[in-house]
């Protein structure tokens, strides 16, 4: 079947079977290969983008209930053209293996998104669908607290 | 995609010095160049294995694999340092399978002597490299050896591609060599040249003598560089296996016999190619593969294809398995690489203290699934995508499953999601060979499943450890310690090069009988279990189990003597290892030790002399109304020459957090023959809100100077005993047996 996806606000047309999930109709169908793939069952955050503004499993996600805005890693910024989040991922040398950044920092840009200034405490409960087998998370905080600053000063 | 095969094609290559022989510590003379791996070109020429000029800048060809240790930006340093580019002019690509690339460091880890001795020796890289056997072929990456292994010779490479270009620059101005300076990537003297402007004739300019600089003056080797790989990884723009696209390409998945070994007795593909979008069901012999319009279709179906398994040649679960391993005690040692004293005579004195301790299976369950992408051309030639650590072995065994040379496969071995030891075996590599041949002239991406990752991985053995020992006046006096599992080095070196080395297997033992504790009677006995469940390398290896049994059984001692924990352990090595004794000192005074004890906490410690690489923990744990929670962890190491200061914190956080994960709660169990364990819910890693907070001290007194220990797995060993140690401390139970979840309950 062929649908119409709004992603990073462009409309990409994909032709796949209706129960496949948005994920791999990134990856596969549209060649957005930013979100990656970690469990397939919502345990990892591997896969998390936005849509409408709201964290989302994209593993989760049929094509068929893909609708609204969506949003993913390559549509926050670019090499060039760095998100502040990003900035502050890159400041702060996070990645390791770097698999699981994309999540994390989609999953934190819907944290800065509706908490601004983010304590620990809303950090821990915002990330800790996001699994790092690398154990970057003092940096991730780090980052994220960073970020918060950074916007806040403008 | 950038690959050092479209790069050559457009570059000029410039011949860094070759690595062999040498004698004076900083001048090495120039001896043999082994085979150039990279592919001559319509405009360049191709001569050297490890870096490329041209007028996008200098690229580094690092001989080692990027799991996210960081080892390509080490590598990239190096070459910098002598070729005096700025860092913004620096790429860095993984090479292709050549003997070129063989890992020198690896010699370094084939003794068995423990190593806080060894690294006392004077140093000499002549010995280490001009014994090198390249019939080995050991192109790996792993054993914390990538920064030991290129320490001299990427920075060889640098300086004799810079002196190459001087060379270049002084024909061209008709002056000496030595008249001449460079900087940011040029040669200057009475003119300026880039080094992209000499390139070409540069190459047939190799420097006879390449001087090494002095360390005082290097500006990236020792100092935090930002990561190479940063923007790309922060941007979801780096390029890992599974990302690998394609025109044309169809999606794969397999399902292999979960009871290993086993053979397929029978399959019905009916169900699964009746699902749209499904193109093909592909029989493996011991499994099955479909090839499908995408990645999520093919995993579906392939649950659909009715199969008849054969069975596996071990024990059905995990009990009978642990009693196997327990039969091995009543066999002769297999090794007794430790015996100081007389253990015997001092533990017939009587006050004997024993303990036996019971570790699980463990998976890597990588961030990113093992996968491979392949494509079997028309003339019968095959190209593969896989991150893996030992691209020459891999080649080679797609060449045999596909029964064509060497030759005709081209690896490539792109960034991999993780790795922990657990990309060695080049079996998804392999299986994507075998899948594409069924859609000659299509390039297929397979990708297992997370469920078929975990069930199809190489596991770090189960073990149990019996341990005994006696104090004395407050004092350990003796210690036997007893390891019985199976050997995953020969279990991984029979699949990967056929037969298993002669000789007491070092990886049962290590972490136990190496370490630097000076007690007057200890020994240490390693007895290898008759066991055929599919094993390998798994961080920091068989160091992951002994430093769980020893340093909780020192603990136990230490309780027996009414001693402090740390100052015990101190006392039995001050004497033995002065950077080590320095460790622990250095964890007492980061983590307040004195002061950590009170109502509501507990504290423990640990240390693990490992991969070259001493390494001391505390961590402190607090009982809260949602159970126990990690607050807070310090870590002290010293590899000696810290090649990148903010890697080395990197890493040993990381080691920690995932020798932490695996403590609390990571167990893989066998049922029927299958492992039970399917995905994150049952084999889950610390999330962030459980990890402690952490504070790390990189000190660099250990071995003679160009002692570099390793990195990537020193932090794991003692994170569990110190955890243990800290909740026995904080409850008064002693748990013997990972993970601690069994015994404790903890903040979810
Ligand atoms: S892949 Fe979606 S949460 Fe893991
Ligand atoms: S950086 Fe490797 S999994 Fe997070």
């Amino acid at each position: 079947m062929s649908f119409t996806l709004s992603i990073n606000g462009t409309p990409r047309v994909v032709d796949l079977p209706d129960d496949v999930p948005l994920l791999w109709a990134l990856r596969d169908g549209l060649g957005l290969t930013g979100t990656k793939f970690g469990c397939g069952v919502a345990a990892c955050g591997a896969c998390t983008v936005l849509i409408d503004g709201q964290a989302v499993r994209s593993c989760q996600v049929p094509l068929s209930g893909a609708v609204g805005e969506i949003t993913t890693i390559e549509g926050l910024g670019q090499p060039g053209a760095l998100a502040p989040l990003q900035e502050a991922w890159v400041r702060h040398q996070v990645a390791q293996c770097g698999y699981c950044q994309s999540g994390q920092i989609m999953q934190a840009a819907a944290l800065l998104a509706q908490v601004p200034e983010p304590t620990d405490q809303d950090i821990d409960d915002a990330m800790q669908g996001n699994l790092c087998r690398c154990g970057t998370y003092p940096r991730i905080r780090a980052a994220i607290l960073d970020a918060a600053q950074m916007m806040k000063a403008g | 995609m950038a690959s050092w095969k479209t790069i050559t094609r457009r570059s000029f290559l410039v011949l860094g010095a070759a690595f062999l022989g040498g004698a004076a510590f900083g001048v090495y003379k120039v001896a043999e160049v082994p085979a150039n791996p990279l592919v001559p070109g319509p405009d360049g020429m191709p001569l050297n294995p490890w870096v490329i000029i041209n007028a996008d800048g200098i690229t580094v060809i690092a001989p080692r694999a990027e799991m996210g240790q960081g080892i390509s930006t080490t590598l990239a340093a190096l070459v910098a340092e002598e070729l005096d580019v700025d860092w913004d002019q620096v790429r860095v690509l993984h090479g292709p399978p050549a003997q070129a690339y063989y890992n020198a460091g690896f010699v370094a880890r084939m003794s068995n002597e423990p190593d806080f001795r060894l690294s006392q020796q004077p140093r000499s890289h002549n010995a280490i490299l001009a014994a090198v056997p390249k019939i080995f072929s050991m192109q790996l990456t792993g054993g914390s050896t990538g920064a030991i292994g290129g320490f001299v010779q990427m920075r060889l490479a640098g300086a004799g591609a810079r002196e190459a270009l001087k060379a270049a620059a002084a024909r061209r101005l008709g002056v000496a060599p030595d008249t001449l300076r460079t900087e940011s990537g040029k040669v200057i003297g009475a003119q300026t040249f880039t080094y992209a402007e000499l390139a070409a004739e540069a190459a047939d300019l190799v420097p006879e003598d390449v001087a090494l600089r002095d360390p005082s003056t290097w500006r990236y080797v020792g100092k935090s560089m930002p990561r190479l790989d940063m923007v790309a990884k922060s941007t979801g723009t780096e390029t890992f296996g599974i990302d690998i696209v394609l025109p044309g390409m169809k999606f794969a998945t397999v399902r292999m016999n979960p009871r290993r070994g086993g053979a397929m007795t029978s399959f019905d593909p009916a169900a699964a190619l009746a699902l749209p979008g499904v193109e093909q069901v592909v029989g493996l012999g011991n499994g099955i593969a479909v090839i499908a319009s995408n990645t999520w279709t093919a995993i579906q179906a392939a649950q659909l294809v009715d199969v008849q398994w054969g069975e596996a040649d071990y024990p059905a679960d995990t009990a009978a398995m642990l009693t196997r391993i327990e039969a091995a005690f009543a066999t002769e040692p297999d090794s007794r690489l430790r015996d100081e004293g007389d253990v015997e005579a001092e533990l017939a004195k009587g006050d004997v203290i024993e303990a036996e301790y019971r570790i699980p299976f463990l998976a890597h369950a990588s961030m990113e699934p093992l996968n491979a992408t392949a494509w079997v051309k028309a003339d019968g030639s095959v190209e593969v995508w896989c991150g893996n650590q030992a691209p020459i072995m891999t080649r080679d065994a797609i060449a045999g499953a596909l029964r064509i040379g060497s030759d005709r496969v081209t690896l490539h071995t792109p960034v991999m999601g993780g790795g922990f030891g657990g990309r060695t075996d080049p079996v998804p590599a392999v299986l994507a060979a075998r899948v594409a041949a069924a859609m000659p002239d299509t390039p297929v991406k397979l990708t297992y499943s997370r469920e078929e990752d975990m069930g199809q991985d190489f596991y770090r053995p189960a073990a149990i450890a019996r341990l005994s020992g006696r104090v004395e006046n407050g004092k350990a006096t003796a210690l036997w310690g007893r390891t019985a599992a199976p050997s995953a080095t020969r279990s991984a070196l029979t699949r990967l090069i056929g037969f298993a080395p002669p000789g007491p297997d070092r990886a049962t033992v290590e972490g136990g009988f190496d370490q630097p504790y000076g007690l007057p009677h200890y020994r240490y006995d390693g007895h290898v279990a008759d066991l055929t469940v599919p094993l390998g390398f798994w961080r920091s290896v068989g160091n992951s189990m002994n430093a769980f049994f020893l340093e909780s059984f020192i603990d136990e001692l230490a309780h027996a003597a009414k001693a402090d924990p740390l100052a015990f352990r101190l006392e039995l090595m001050r004497d033995t290892h002065a950077p080590s004794a320095r460790l622990l000192e250095t964890v007492r005074e980061m983590s307040g030790w004195d002061g950590l004890k009170r109502p509501g906490f507990g504290r423990g410690v640990a240390f693990c002399y490992s991969f070259g690489t001493p390494v001391a923990q505390v961590v402190e744990v607090e009982q809260t109304p949602g159970g126990i929670r990690m607050t807070r962890a310090w870590i002290a190491c010293d590899p000696g020459l810290a090649m990148d200061p903010s890697i080395v914190e990197a890493q040993m956080t990381g080691g920690m957090v995932f020798g932490l994960s695996a403590a609390v709660q990571e167990e893989i169990t066998f049922a029927d023959q299958a492992v039970v364990q399917q995905n994150f819910p049952d084999h889950d890693a610390l999330r962030m809100h459980a990890t402690p907070r952490f504070e790390v001290r990189v000190l660099q007194n250990n071995g003679s100077f160009g002692h570099i220990g390793g990195v990537g797995e020193p932090g794991t060993p003692p994170a569990a005993p110190a955890l243990a140690n800290a909740l026995f401390d904080l409850t008064g139970t002693r748990a013997r047996e990972l993970p601690l979840n069994k015994t404790f309950a903890f903040v979810t």
